[in-house]
């Protein structure tokens, strides 16, 4: 591609002059003319925002009882050194933070292209389950995440008397049907691993959480089912093909470009959600010294970003994507 | 083979462009035999059975908090005092209900944030489009920066840009650090709080909350159409923009609609930004600002089961904040169907 740019330059004037240009920079130009909403804004308005938080964290900012209420003098490095190596609650629980999404992230991820394959299937009453799968998205932001948290306190003082609904019965729902144990003892009989075992217990005892985290990825995948052509499920059930094998031979590599985008969202969506243990205590920082929260959360974001870089890395080698060139 | 067939079919010409075949069918019994006693049918049928207790068995996980939700919303605050009462009334009554109508405003709130999200959900959708194209079918030096720079508003949470967004849009200048356009020109910068300029703004550049996340989607959407569909559309004469307008645009409509349902049922929960946003406008009521006790209940709330009362009634808000997103989804969903014959490409 490269040589092919540099190769008509070298005759650049002749071509000047018959204002020729050509299709890779034509197409170049299309290319920057469709991200300049988003270039504009970022740089414009994000960077700015960005810049002023990530400078504010070189600043140390005290409550003073006096009119400007705040006093702001720049202290170098010092929240970096308090946050990492001072405050030791923030290391443990960002490590602790961190196993629990290794759990977390392929369960989820398996669990929505699951579901999204079957609620793309053809059935009676498709539409109902769909609508009971879309209200986790709903539920897990805003107005009415405030509420549940807000009401949650008071419903688990009360558990006895009234049952008006929370995640902490909802957990509770859900282990009086499938006990711990018995899941234990199944596997164990199987002759299986012990983590395996483990991990599948974790992932049962979790299910509430899971179903509810899993909703943004499992619409992801849904429509990212739309986009496979029946006529290649059609040709595959000519040819012979099992439910099974069309599933790893066509759905599988058409779906993987959604899948990475679940990944990386599944990854960043829990890392940064208030319920994040890492996130919770960053707030709770927030309160005193706001200074070194920020901090906390700067560290934390490059992290994160560190992480999705990674998995995306590892994951786009095994991408499929539809066209010659990839 | 041939023979056979031949053999037992009969046809006959009826008319000029009838035919009539008569041939021997296995009778009834035969052919149900041959239907419903393989081992393929059972397997169908095993697995629609398994299909339908796993769907049941997830919607009642999801669905659980909703019962008794629904149960409280019916409830009078009697039976919160009530120790004995348990999910099913005493007193049935729709108080809670009317209580959210005529005394917090719910419908006012209901049609303005009908109207914010429309908006800002259309306008989300297509910026992301746009921007996620771009990304995805054209390469330029800084593409991939420009990716990067996607997945890193994705990362960051803008709970920790609170101060300085409010800061950015009380004193709305474009530039860096109190350097500007608007205050080189020797103007005042603009106080965009209280209007809808923030949000759009946002939405237009793809900025708005998890727009990341949309073109990200959409680009990896865009990615696995093949190049074929956008050079024959070229070759015919099309150009660059009535190509996306008219093909791909067109093809993508179930993503678009899920980013669509994305971006409206987030924006119409949203109390993030339109409490930075709406900072001291009491009158714009939106979903935010009616989860209060109205001041008719004020006395209940100290009664005993108080505490109980207060969060059924943010409940019987939150469902009904939540339902008509439900009828707005069924509505969508339709167009999330298999069989949209995606391209003329056979291969």
């Amino acid at each position: 591609m490269n040589t092919a740019l540099t190769a008509p330059r070298a005759t650049a004037p002749k071509q000047r002059k018959r204002k020729v240009v050509s299709l890779d920079k034509k197409k170049a130009r299309a290319g920057w003319i469709f991200v300049l909403p988003f270039v504009i804004g970022f740089v414009l308005i994000y960077l700015p925002m960005i810049l002023q938080s990530v400078v504010s964290t070189f600043y140390d900012v005290s409550l003073i009882h006096q009119t400007p209420l705040y006093r702001i003098e720049p202290v170098g490095l010092k929240n970096y050194s308090t946050v990492l190596f001072e405050d030791t609650s923030f290391v443990q629980t960002l490590v602790s933070g961190m196993t629990q999404m290794i759990i977390d992230i392929p369960a989820i991820i398996i669990f929505s292209l699951f579901m999204a394959v079957i609620l793309n299937q053809k059935m009676i009453g498709r539409a109902v389950f769909r609508a009971i799968f879309f209200v986790p998205v709903i539920v897990s932001t805003g107005i009415i995440a405030q509420i549940d948290l807000a009401t949650t306190n008071i419903n688990t003082n009360m558990e006895g008397e009234v049952n008006t609904g929370n995640q902490a019965q909802g957990s509770g729902g859900a282990s009086q049907f499938i006990n711990a144990t018995d899941i234990s003892a199944l596997f164990s009989s199987m002759k299986v691993g012990g983590s395996l075992v483990t991990y599948v217990v974790d992932i049962i005892n979790n299910i509430y959480n899971i179903v509810n985290r899993s909703g943004v990825q499992l619409l992801i995948f849904l429509a990212g089912l739309q986009s496979i052509s029946p006529a290649i499920y059609e040709s595959c059930s000519i040819d012979g093909a099992t439910g099974w094998e069309t599933f790893w031979k066509i759905t599988f590599p058409m779906i993987s470009p959604m899948i990475l985008v679940n990944a990386v969202y599944t990854i960043i969506d829990s890392f940064t959600s208030a319920s994040n243990s890492v996130m919770s205590y960053i707030t709770q920082t927030f309160t005193q010294k706001s200074a070194e929260a920020t901090t906390m959360a700067w560290i934390y974001f490059v992290l994160v970003i560190l992480l999705v870089a990674a998995v995306a890395g590892v994951m786009s080698m095994y991408i499929f994507y539809q066209r010659k060139d990839g | 083979m041939t023979n056979e067939t031949q053999n037992v079919t009969k046809v006959t010409k009826e008319s000029k462009n009838k035919i009539r075949v008569e041939f021997e069918r296995t009778d009834l019994w035969e052919r149900l035999k041959i239907k419903y006693l393989s081992l393929k049918f059972l397997g169908t049928v095993v697995f629609v059975i398994f299909r339908i207790v796993l769907l049941l068995g997830i919607s009642y996980i999801i669905l659980y908090p909703f019962i008794t939700k629904i149960a409280g919303s019916f409830m009078s605050p009697e039976d919160f005092a009530d120790v004995t009462v348990k999910l099913i009334s005493r007193n049935p009554t729709l108080d809670t209900y009317k209580a959210i109508i005529t005394e917090n405003s719910y419908f006012d709130a209901l049609f303005r944030t009908a109207g914010v999200s429309l908006v800002a959900a259309l306008v989300q959708m297509f910026s992301c489009c746009i921007i996620a194209y771009g990304l995805a079918k054209y390469k330029f030096k800084g593409n991939s920066v420009v990716f990067f720079c996607v997945i890193f508003t994705m990362v960051v949470p803008h709970q920790i840009l609170r101060s300085v967004m409010t800061m950015l849009f009380k004193n709305f200048d474009i530039g860096v650090f109190n350097v500007g356009i608007i205050k080189l020109l020797g103007g005042t910068p603009a106080n965009l709080l209280n209007t809808y300029w923030p949000m759009v703004i946002l939405s237009m550049t793809g900025l708005a909350f998890k727009n990341g996340l949309f073109i990200f989607m959409l680009r990896q959407f865009f990615k696995n159409i093949p190049d074929e569909l956008e050079e024959s559309a070229y070759i015919d004469g099309s150009g660059i923009f009535r190509t996306f307008f008219q093909i791909i645009l067109p093809l993508s409509i179930p993503m678009m609609i899920t980013v669509f349902l994305f971006a409206f049922s987030w924006q119409w929960t949203d109390n993030f930004y339109v409490t930075i946003f709406f900072p001291t406008v009491r009158d714009y009521a939106t979903f935010p600002t009616i989860y209060g006790i109205p001041s008719i209940f004020k006395s209940y709330t100290e009664a005993a089961g108080g505490s109980l009362f207060t969060s059924a009634f943010k409940n019987t808000v939150s469902l009904m904040v939540m339902a008509p997103l439900i009828v707005v989804y069924l509505f969508c969903q339709r167009y999330l169907i298999q069989g949209i014959e995606r391209s003329g490409i056979t291969g």
